[in-house]
């Protein structure tokens, strides 16, 4: 047991930058445009005109048609959902973490809220908020504009320009990317890539990946330029029901160059490995 | 004494099995006061009240109903599930009185019946729906008999209960004889809200399915197949981010299923007489569940299809689709045999008995497992050779390997009149200008024994001919958006599929190859004088469902000019399979080889497949034309057509 954790620590860059590479590729794969794949591309000129049955009718145009249309149906409804994807505990550090996104919209364009943060002694100590108006781009993937709101109790909060993609990958990897823009030029890149691997119907196995890199140094909030933090994590879930699964996980993080420079003279540990228990919910 | 240990187990799959399988005495509740006040009479378990006459009165209602031990809001016709069976006379005419005791609005469609379109139905498209409150009358004049059903075109109403058997006897003697008959309804029931059940797909699409693809499926493979195998079994299905075993949106999870309102605990009878020839008239009429039905021991033989007599045909099992309906004649030798409707993703089951008294039963089989989907069903026709001449837009410059003398053979009875040289030269050089419509009709008066489908394969050759369906796949510009998550660019055409779960299977199973009208029904021999092509799409991961790519918000109504015979192709371009109902006329479905075969009111296109079917639309009006799964329907996977 001990020495499979330290074999998996040894690789633990390898591990992080070829999911890294994996997802990225994936994303790429899925935005290929070749005509005649059965999935994605541009249409052919040639391609079929969907209006072309209508003869110029419309809902409310033609014989035998209403002057105001009445029927409307779900695709013009608007949905919402709250998805809590980590809410879990670190017993060794005593430290919650927060990880849930809300939506609100039609199929193709929603308003989405991200948060995620870190909870100590009942205070917020950081947090990342994600403020977004999401559209789809293809059949898999939406675009991603807005905000991101940095809140952080021992350094400076920061404010981003966010533009993103989130969606899934070929494989099933659940990605999410997103590039920022701060004041005094500063620029950040957040990648996010989860796979679910189940077990049984109910008891799911879950990898994930978070990659954060910066543009410049931020010493107030011990950010390095360059990649800054890596965490790996593997979380084992039971799905009471599919909306409600409580998980153990293990979730190793590693800060890199000036980052790690940071924590170091703060005395902070650069590597980390976590155990924890939490909950995965969406209703 | 049983030792307390086992109490625990046993009591986990007893309340399992009772959610699947519902209550033995579930039903219609009848003991709330305020219900019952506005309640018109209390309703009968398992045995639709009949209604016939040619002056009918329906109620709309809420009422409490209890299938699985919780108590539920069903929305309920005269207080019953299913509602009334109505019964009618071919050529009466007959008057509705429909009345909505519902907070929100209702309405009820004929489902298959030929009549005027404000009588139709469908809120927003041939009438503005019945307010509460509000009584509407529904008048018209049956054309047509046969097994029939109707159900609210409102909203989810139909899911929470408002649906029934419509019977209309021939005018003359019913050519298919039996000494009984009995009317089976089959539908699925949810305690959750529609509503919710829809935006949880929304988020999650395959919440409900518990067949997913586990790691222990892979180990398996391994061992039987090597790792090679195995991964390439995946490859294809996780690459393009696909679902092999995404059958239904909906399963046993939420879904109890019932067979004429009665749950499979609960045992629907059908009682016979040793020797009795009894006719089943079998209706789909769930929301969201394709039914694979079949009586262990009893040969089917199906006689009717959509209402429309049929030659006979000899079956072990059959699958239809929401909407459609099988009437089959059987001859019960045993003193018991089990009804039994598996889901078409094997979660669960409706199941009644045929028996000579109330208390003798039958063994009930066992589900079967649930298939992955094939790589047809995502791919069409891989095989070349099996697309038949499918390849049609690689033969149409070549009009001279098209056989003038073989076509000349066909109009045998007077080939004097034609112009061969006129027509040939017209097919060759610009088969625009062609006038087919002249051309069917001089072949109609004077050739009525003349064989279509010979004429059909000497034309193949030629793409532009209107006397086959086309085979060149035109996908739409919209196809290529986020709301199409697969196109098939080679489908298959082949007929003679079960689908899915029902192949090779060991049983006799139905499939569309085997359906013939009886003579005189399909009666309007014209060759086509247009193509419409549609295409099924969806995006199971957005859970979003189209045709061509639009949802039906974004759509424009299909036009159709009354009288006009119009071949309409249908493209499967997801994984599941779509009832397409088309109102206000008939779908005469053809072979590839434009043969006339079967007269429809519903069509279920499987995956990859790509089928047609001609049309006349002879009542003027807007109509509907959908998927008859409930939520692919309101999704969007919905057409207006506009006939003028």
């Amino acid at each position: 047991m001990n020495s499979s954790i330290v074999g998996l620590k040894q690789n633990f860059h390898k591990a992080v930058l070829a999911l890294a590479v994996t997802t990225l590729s994936s994303v790429a794969f899925s935005a290929e445009t070749d005509i005649g794949q059965p999935q994605g591309g541009s249409a052919p000129p040639d391609a079929r005109d969907p209006h072309a049955y209508s003869d110029g009718f419309t809902f409310e145009r033609g014989p035998y048609s209403q002057e105001e249309r009445q029927l409307k149906l779900a695709d013009e409804h608007k949905f919402w959902a709250f998805i809590g994807d980590r809410f879990e505990y670190d017993t060794d550090s005593e430290t919650g973490v927060f990880d849930v996104q809300g939506w609100y919209g039609t199929t193709y364009d929603r308003l989405y809220i991200k948060s995620e943060g870190e909870v100590e002694d009942g205070r917020l100590q950081e947090s990342e908020t994600d403020i977004l108006w999401s559209h789809a781009y293809n059949a898999y993937f939406d675009t991603q504009l807005g905000i991101r709101v940095d809140q952080s109790r021992e350094g400076k909060d920061r404010q981003w320009l966010a533009a993103g993609m989130q969606g899934l990958a070929p494989y099933w990897f659940e990605v999410d990317m997103t590039a920022y823009l701060g004041d005094s030029g500063r620029t950040a890149l957040s990648v996010e890539a989860e796979y679910e691997l189940l077990l049984t119907q109910k008891l799911v196995l879950q990898p994930r990946a978070e990659l954060s890199f910066y543009g410049k140094d931020d010493e107030i909030n011990g950010i390095g330029s360059g990649l800054s933090q890596a965490a790996l994590g593997l979380r084992l879930r039971y799905e009471i029901t599919r909306q409600f699964a409580p998980y153990i996980g293990i979730e190793w993080t590693d800060k890199f160059g000036k980052t790690a420079d940071f924590a170091r003279s703060e005395g902070e540990s650069v590597q980390d490995t976590q155990y924890l228990v939490g909950i995965k919910f969406w209703f | 004494m049983k030792p307390d240990k086992s109490m625990p187990a046993f009591q986990k799959s007893f309340s399992r099995r009772l959610f699947v399988k519902g209550l033995a005495a579930g039903g219609l509740l009848s003991a709330m006061p305020n219900v019952l006040q506005a309640s018109v009479g209390n309703a009968q378990l398992g045995s639709a009240p009949v209604l016939s006459g040619n002056v009918v009165d329906l109620v709309v209602e809420e009422m409490p109903v209890n299938f699985t031990g919780v108590t539920r809001i069903a929305t309920t016709i005269n207080g019953s599930i299913p509602a009334p069976t109505l019964r009618f006379r071919e050529g009466d005419e007959v008057t509705i009185r429909v009345t909505n005791r519902l907070k929100v609005a209702t309405s009820i469609h004929w489902h298959g019946i030929i009549l005027p379109f404000e009588m139709d139905g469908v809120p927003g498209v041939s009438f503005s729906g019945i307010e509460p409150g509000e009584t509407f009358v529904y008048q018209f004049t049956l054309k047509q008999s046969g097994t029939y059903w109707y159900h609210s075109h409102s909203g989810f109403q139909e899911m929470t209960g408002m649906y029934g058997a419509l019977i209309i006897d021939p005018r003359e003697a019913d050519p298919i004889a039996s000494d009984q008959e009995q009317i089976i309804v089959l539908s699925d029931w949810t305690d959750e809200d529609p509503m919710s059940v829809f935006s949880k797909l929304k988020v999650q699409s395959d919440i409900y399915n518990f067949n997913q693809p586990v790691v222990g499926d892979f180990i398996d493979d391994v061992s039987t197949m090597g790792t090679s195998g195995a991964l390439a079994k995946r490859r294809m299905w996780n690459q393009m981010r696909m679902n092999p075993t995404d059958l239904a949106d909906l399963s046993a999870e939420t879904f109890t299923f019932l067979m004429n309102g009665i749950t499979p605990a609960g045992d629907w009878r059908a009682l016979f007489k040793q020797g009795e020839k009894v006719r089943l008239r079998f209706i789909n009429g769930s929301s969201n569940s394709f039914f694979d039905v079949r009586i262990p021991g009893l040969s089917l033989k199906v006689v009717q299809a959509d209402g429309q007599n049929i030659k006979p045909v000899d079956v072990d099992e059959f699958r239809f689709g929401p909407g459609e309906t099988y009437d089959v004649i059987v001859e019960p030798k045993n003193d018991a045999y089990t009804i039994f409707a598996q889901s078409m993703d094997r979660s669960g089951y409706a199941r009644g008995t045929l028996a000579v008294n109330e208390a003798v039963t039958a063994q009930i089989p066992e589900l079967d497992s649930a298939q992955w989907l094939e790589m047809s069903d995502m791919m069409g026709a891989m095989d070349h050779s099996a697309m038949g001449h499918g390849m049609g837009h690689d033969m149409k410059s070549d009009t001279a390997g098209m056989d003038h003398s073989a076509m000349g053979h066909g109009m045998k009875s007077d080939s004097a009149k034609m112009d061969h040289s006129a027509m040939g030269h017209g097919m060759k050089s610009d088969s625009a200008r062609m006038d087919h419509s002249a051309m069917g009709h001089s072949m109609k008066s004077d050739a009525a024994e003349m064989d279509h489908s010979s004429m059909g394969h000497s034309m193949k050759g030629s793409s532009s001919s209107l006397a086959v369906p086309s085979q060149k796949v035109r996908h739409a510009s919209t196809e290529y958006g986020p709301s199409v998550d697969m196109r098939v660019d080679m489908p298959r055409t082949n007929l003679d599929d079960p689908g899915i779960g029902l192949r090779n299977n060991n049983r006799r199973v139905l499939t569309f190859s085997d359906l013939r009208s009886v003579d005189g029904i399909l009666d309007d021999n014209r060759v086509p004088t247009r193509e419409i092509e549609l295409h099924l799409t969806g995006n199971m991961e957005r859970y979003s469902w189209s045709i061509d790519g639009l949802e039906f918000g974004k759509s424009t109504p299909i036009y159709m000019k009354q009288g006009e015979r119009i071949r309409v192709i249908l493209q499967n371009d997801t994984m599941m399979t779509h009832p397409m109902h088309l109102h206000g006329m008939w779908s005469d479905l053809e072979s590839p080889e434009g043969e006339l075969l079967v007269r429809r009111h519903t069509i279920s296109v499987q995956p990859a497949q790509r089928i047609s079917f001609l049309t006349t639309p002879h009542d003027l009006g807007r109509w509907a034309w959908h998927c008859h799964l409930l939520f692919h329907m309101d999704a969007g996977m919905f057409r207006q057509v506009v006939v003028s």
